[in-house]
């Protein structure tokens, strides 16, 4: 008998090797939340910056009453599909108040954002259609297009060029082609140049989708996204984003102005056979996105911290992620080893950031990355530059 | 197969062979190179352009050795080639 495991052992060895090297980086506890940028990890207090918690909303007192209140009237969960028992009155009105916030005609709640790409991807794309993602595409992405049976070409990243060529090489099969982008890719930062790829639907003809897991709540005048920020909504067929960053719950949406978008409820299996968001969650997020529309000034107080940290961590020299300042500011590192080192290093001095290694990673990077919260003061912010010099800048050195 | 194919792919196939290992048709180009998914669809996009190719991510999880590559690309060539 072959051992099912067996696959495993390479598995097995790194994680055996990160070990020796310090804590379990991919088992990290908070053992106790003080605030959204604080928290208590092997008991010492910790400052946060690698949660995505990007308004720094979890704690908001209006959405936790929202929620308790929900829990108390609705229960704890669904116990079903939105397809069977488990549509309630407040998922109908979060996907209401989203389309509003996103100026769209339909929009989709799904449990997870996980989920959401993998039942958009799937429900837009079926075998006979292709798919054209960016190389750099978030690996729900990738399963959801893996998911939905379409043909599948990569193109390299942010290259609407190198797009250009390909489709050209698959011109004139059938089926409808769709275009995946992301409004800022999670681990390095950057942005889809968005205009160059709605030059190119001009020439080719798709249908685009950006994903706005990281940018939706962020970027833009209204918080919409890279194509607010852009300008360029009506060239942005659908939308995906996520409940589980700037709006601090769990869960995900698609969004669109197509006629047919609401059929996408009965093709789209991550959305049929799953449960509901829980009533907590999805009041929770009723009540973000409401401050997400209310309270512009959560982004500029995001925008500035993100400034602040880029800026900080270019002046000390580091090699970032890519050259425009947002909430996610990485830092490229040397190799697996060293990066674990630091990461541990910056942990026993009281700042947890995400620790980023390959195949996660676009171009075998090792990734310090850092994600910025409107929660956190100036002082955070100096007290994380401060530290990443003191670490990054001495094991370099080293 | 032509053996000119295989030279080409094992060429490109350099930089990501960072274990400098002897490669052959068999060769099992994630499993015996110790490649990552990812470094494969990198490598696979340069077979792609080298070739003038269009090989899907459908085709590269069915491609395991040199030689099952050289396959693909030799009929994907081919059908460029025809009116």
């Amino acid at each position: 008998m072959i051992d099912l495991f067996d696959k495993h052992k390479g598995i097995e060895g790194r994680f055996a090797r990160m070990l020796t090297l310090g804590v379990n980086a991919l088992g990290l506890t908070n053992d106790r939340v003080i605030s959204p940028t604080r928290a208590m990890i092997n008991g010492r207090e910790t400052i946060l910056a690698g949660t995505n918690n990007y308004m720094g909303i979890t704690l908001d007192a209006d959405c936790i009453k929202a929620g308790q209140d929900a829990m108390a009237e609705f229960g704890t969960g669904t116990t079903g599909s939105r397809i069977a028992n488990g549509s309630y009155a407040l998922h109908v009105q979060l996907e209401a108040e989203l389309a509003k916030f996103l100026k769209r005609k339909h929009c989709i709640v799904f449990t997870t954002g996980y989920q959401a790409n993998l039942g958009m991807m799937s429900g837009l794309a079926g075998p006979k259609d292709t798919i054209f993602l960016d190389s750099d595409s978030h690996s729900s992405i990738y399963d959801g297009c893996t998911l939905s049976g379409a043909k599948l070409v990569r193109f390299r990243h942010n290259d609407a060029g190198d797009l250009d060529k390909r489709m050209a090489r698959s011109e004139g099969e059938e089926g409808g082609r769709l275009v995946v982008i992301e409004g800022i890719y999670s681990m390095l930062g950057d942005r889809a140049p968005l205009r160059d790829f709605v030059e190119l639907k001009k020439k080719h003809g798709f249908q685009l989708l950006s994903d706005e897991a990281h940018s939706f709540g962020v970027l833009g005048p209204n918080g919409r996204g890279l194509a607010d920020e852009a300008g360029l909504e009506d060239d942005v067929d659908f939308v995906v984003g996520t409940f589980s960053k700037s709006v601090g719950a769990v869960g995900g949406f698609g969004a669109g102005n197509h006629p047919m978008f609401e059929t996408l409820r009965y093709a789209m299996r991550p959305y049929m056979f799953t449960a509901s968001s829980s009533p907590a969650s999805v009041a929770t997020s009723i009540a973000a996105v409401r401050k997400l529309a209310a309270e512009p000034e959560r982004r500029a107080k995001l925008r500035a911290n993100s400034a602040r940290l880029f800026e900080g961590f270019k002046a000390l020299g580091l090699d970032m992620g890519c050259d425009v300042a947002s909430p996610v500011v990485a830092v490229k590192c040397a190799d697996e080893i060293s990066t674990i080192t630091m990461w541990n290093a910056l942990i026993e001095a009281g700042v947890y950031v995400n620790i980023a290694l390959p195949p996660g990673t676009p171009n075998k990077l090792c990734l310090l990355r850092c994600s910025v919260s409107a929660a956190h003061d100036f002082d955070d912010i100096d007290r994380i530059i401060a530290l990443f010099g003191r670490v990054v800048i001495a094991k370099a050195a080293a | 197969m032509t053996q000119s194919t295989i030279n080409q792919i094992c060429k490109l196939l350099e930089p990501f062979n960072t274990e400098r290992k002897a490669l052959t048709a068999e060769t099992d180009i994630s499993a015996d190179l110790n490649i990552d998914s990812v470094a494969v669809m990198d490598f696979v996009m340069e077979v792609e352009d080298h070739f003038d190719i269009e090989i899907p991510l459908n085709v590269v999880s069915e491609t395991r050795s040199i030689g099952d590559l050289a396959a693909v690309v030799e009929a994907r060539t081919k059908k460029v080639l025809l009116p």
